[in-house]
């Protein structure tokens, strides 16, 4: 079994609320997060694939194919986008880090060929990341 | 549904590998440029991975705000510009990364917020150092 890795990056503007709660109890919680203006990143996506290797052409995955599939999937919906207004799943979910490594595996499973979807990790920045599994 | 988070902070301190047990030529020979009398430091980068369920209502596994404000009183006011061999944790211990790694897991195991999966250290960009507890860590999780 071999795990293989992709990288992908998107800029996307962001802001947490739940509009369930008081102006204060967002602010409270989300704290300069929840500034309704909007905020935004520059996001790294690591997707891991694990698989065997094919005999004949040596690959796990075509790494262009995955590439393609993480465009079509994922970069072309998310890339200067306001995750909060311009993305489907986050009219329900607040656009956390959390929730986009969730909503990007689902977006992802099982359009790879060949290969089983193992990690979503999405870097907001440099010293903050989420990892998904895939887990319940 | 269960989702990791990491966090990565930075602090700067000096140390020296040093042991009781060894004589001055012993310590010399384990330890080599890092047993210098002087000391030397690092730029340390402390990675935190905590899992659980997502909140949601928050969208999250914690509350970032409350994971840095416990990493900043609990680890950074600790040992960001000091001597790590002054501390009282490596008072009987060697100060390398290894046992500086068992130590900042036993400082987030305090953090209640979510289960402490992992502590990454990096003393340099060539040297890192995970420690997950007493059990081994997941395969894949690292």
């Amino acid at each position: 079994m071999i795990f293989l890795t992709r990288k992908a990056e998107f800029s996307s503007a962001h802001f947490y609320w739940n509009d369930a709660w008081s102006p204060e109890e967002n602010q409270r919680v989300f704290g300069k997060c929840a500034n309704r203006n909007g905020h935004g990143h520059n996001y790294t996506l690591e997707v891991t694939v694990a698989g065997e290797v094919d005999p004949v052409s040596g690959f796990v995955v075509d790494l262009k194919e995955l590439k393609d599939i993480l465009e079509r999937e994922v970069v072309s919906a998310y890339d200067h986008r306001h995750l909060n207004f311009e993305v489907p799943e986050f009219k329900t979910a607040i656009p956390t880090t959390e929730n986009i490594a969730i909503a990007i595996w689902k977006r992802v499973d099982n359009k790879i060929p060949h290969a089983k979807l193992h990690r979503v990790r999405v870097y907001e920045m440099p010293d903050l990341f989420a990892d998904y599994y895939g887990e319940p | 549904m269960k989702a990791h988070l990491s966090r990565r902070y930075h602090f700067s301190a000096s140390h020296r590998l040093h042991t009781e047990s060894y004589d001055a030529a012993q310590n010399t020979t384990v330890f080599g440029k890092c047993n210098n009398p002087h000391g030397h430091g690092h730029n340390y980068t402390v990675q935190i991975t905590l899992s659980g369920q997502v909140d949601p209502a928050t969208g999250m596994v914690c509350n970032l705000a409350e994971l840095d404000a416990f990493a900043q009183t609990k680890l950074l006011e600790h040992f960001d510009h000091t001597n790590l061999n002054m501390l009282d944790c490596f008072r009987d211990t060697v100060s390398t990364t290894e046992n500086l790694s068992i130590e900042i897991y036993r400082i987030f195991q305090r953090f209640t917020a979510a289960h402490l999966e992992r502590v990454h250290v990096e003393e340099t960009s060539n040297n890192s150092f995970d420690y997950s507890g007493d059990s081994a860590p997941a395969p894949g999780t690292i």
